[in-house]
């Protein structure tokens, strides 16, 4: 690569404001882990409840959602739910779109976080509920106060992964009309056919940026809030 | 030592009516038919020792009582209440139901002093400040005072297990349940824990005991249970069972673990 080639890229990476695309991520990202973390650990609830109905019901959430493509759940919720059903959760175009796309995120992704607290759930030993049954604790108390806060340090680094995938799922937006680094990085190269791989580069890289800390910093947690037996 | 022998003698300590009371109780799993017809009456403050081979029922009697397990058919009664079968009324009997397990499961997640309050703050609605006094006076008791604030994996297994005994004295318990609380231990922390529960015996609790510690079952026991094949085949006071026992399967039992 010459200079003139990294001139030009200069120029176009001048023209467009890379940066506030991948803080669309991020929001989708942050937006879409809250309530795919609060989803799915009550989905997780209910896969290990002893109620049957709510377990069937936890099992076939899991089933059809991780089964499904993330951009058809995407499409459903921007075309399907809106275009079609006039659902909306915001004042304008581009909120209501973000909105509908942190809901599809979110609801895909709380099928792999139910999945990684159940993980969780059996790096905890039986004799732990027993022992809390045993002094009295309902279900829903054993789990609050025994089994959860254990279940989710072993399952730190399970869910670090469905967080890494979330925030690379996160450009699928794109196909819900979300302004979001991929979509932006798709209209540059569409400009400035010149400099695609400089462009591409540049996303790539602010992606590995975003993600790299994330698994560095899941691994050390899982480390230190180990439970020792 | 004398004075401990004569302090603890089991027939100076009187009973009481019959607390727990397990009536033709049956149980399978699966195939195996682990209680068969099994009839057994505790009386308040009294102590009974069960002894038996491994697979002989003795653990899964012992978790029908606060049912743990559960139960084919047959009932088991607890101060004249039928075990309930779920939801809160049976919350609350195992409240009033100490249990002690072969592999101490303190909440590996908590302190030894929250081990202790959580069930008096969390299901009996003790103030914090309360149930903290309550659980330093019985780790003092049990002797591990001192450990109060570390987890329960930085303690031996001995600590461990006296933690687990106070973590069930906090609900304050009509009866206590062991399941072969010194079978995990080395050898050198047994009398630690057994020094313990003697002198709960001593106080007069109600205790059903899953033990192959004859030296306990002599110091404490009121009465011996001898079970085999899911079924009680011997019941005696535990002089008579060790010295004379009357069933065959019970002295083979005995010449096995008494060899040594």
């Amino acid at each position: 690569m010459h200079s003139g080639y990294l001139d030009d890229l200069g120029t176009v990476l001048g023209q467009y404001d890379v940066l506030a695309a991948f803080w669309v991520n991020i929001q989708l990202t942050v937006y879409a882990g809250i309530i795919a973390l609060v989803l799915g650990t009550l989905l997780a609830l209910m896969r290990i409840s002893p109620v049957p109905s709510l377990r069937w019901a936890g099992s076939t959430y899991v089933t059809l959602l991780r089964n499904t493509p993330l951009t058809i759940i995407i499409v459903f919720f921007v075309l399907g739910m809106w275009g079609q059903l006039g659902f909306t959760l915001g004042p304008d175009f581009p909120t209501n779109f973000f909105r509908l796309s942190v809901l599809g995120l979110a609801v895909y992704h709380a099928a792999f976080v139910c999945e990684a607290i159940r993980s969780g759930v059996n790096t905890v030993p039986r004799g732990q509920a027993e022992a809390a049954r045993a002094i009295g604790l309902g279900f829903w108390p054993t789990a609050r106060l025994v089994i959860l806060p254990q279940a989710f340090r072993g399952a730190v680094a399970p869910l670090g992964n469905v967080l890494i995938a979330l925030i690379k799922n996160s450009t699928v937006a794109a196909a819900g009309s979300v302004a979001e680094a991929s979509g932006l990085m798709r209209e540059m190269i569409e400009n400035s056919s010149s400099v695609i791989l400089g462009i591409f580069l540049v996303f790539a890289l602010g992606f590995v940026v975003i993600v790299v800390p994330v698994g560095l910093a899941t691994t050390a947690l899982s480390r230190r809030w180990a439970v020792a037996r | 030592m004398a004075d401990l022998e004569v302090q603890t003698d089991p027939s100076t300590r009187s009973v009481g009516d019959p607390l727990v009371v397990l009536e033709h109780v049956d149980k399978h799993f699966g195939e195996l038919h682990v209680l068969q017809d099994v009839n057994l009456t505790v009386h308040r403050g009294e102590v009974v020792v069960v002894i038996g081979p491994s697979g002989s029922g003795k653990s899964t009697l012992c978790r029908t009582i606060n049912r743990l397990e559960t139960i084919d058919s047959g009932t088991i009664t607890i101060d004249g209440t039928p075990l309930p079968e779920e939801g809160r009324a049976l919350a609350r009997l195992r409240a009033d139901v100490g249990m002690v397990f072969q592999s101490f499961n303190l909440f590996a997640h908590r302190s030894v002093l929250d081990n202790v309050t959580l069930g008096p703050r969390k299901v009996k609605g003790a103030s914090r400040s309360q149930a903290r006094e309550q659980a330093t006076a019985l780790l003092e008791r049990v002797g591990v005072a001192n450990q109060a604030d570390k987890l329960p994996a930085q303690l031996s297994g001995g600590q461990q297990q006296r933690v687990a005994i106070a973590r069930a004295l906090a609900m304050d318990p009509q009866v206590m349940l062991f399941d072969e609380p010194t079978s995990a231990l080395d050898p050198e922390m047994i009398n630690e824990v057994l020094d313990v529960m003697v002198s709960l015996a001593e106080q007069g609790m109600t205790m059903i005991v899953v033990t192959h510690e004859m030296g306990f079952a002599r110091r404490a026991a009121h009465r011996v249970v001898f079970m085999d094949g899911g079924q009680i085949v011997e019941e005696a006071d535990p002089e008579t069972f060790f010295t004379a026992p009357r069933s065959a399967r019970a002295r083979d039992f005995l010449s096995k673990i008494l060899t040594h």
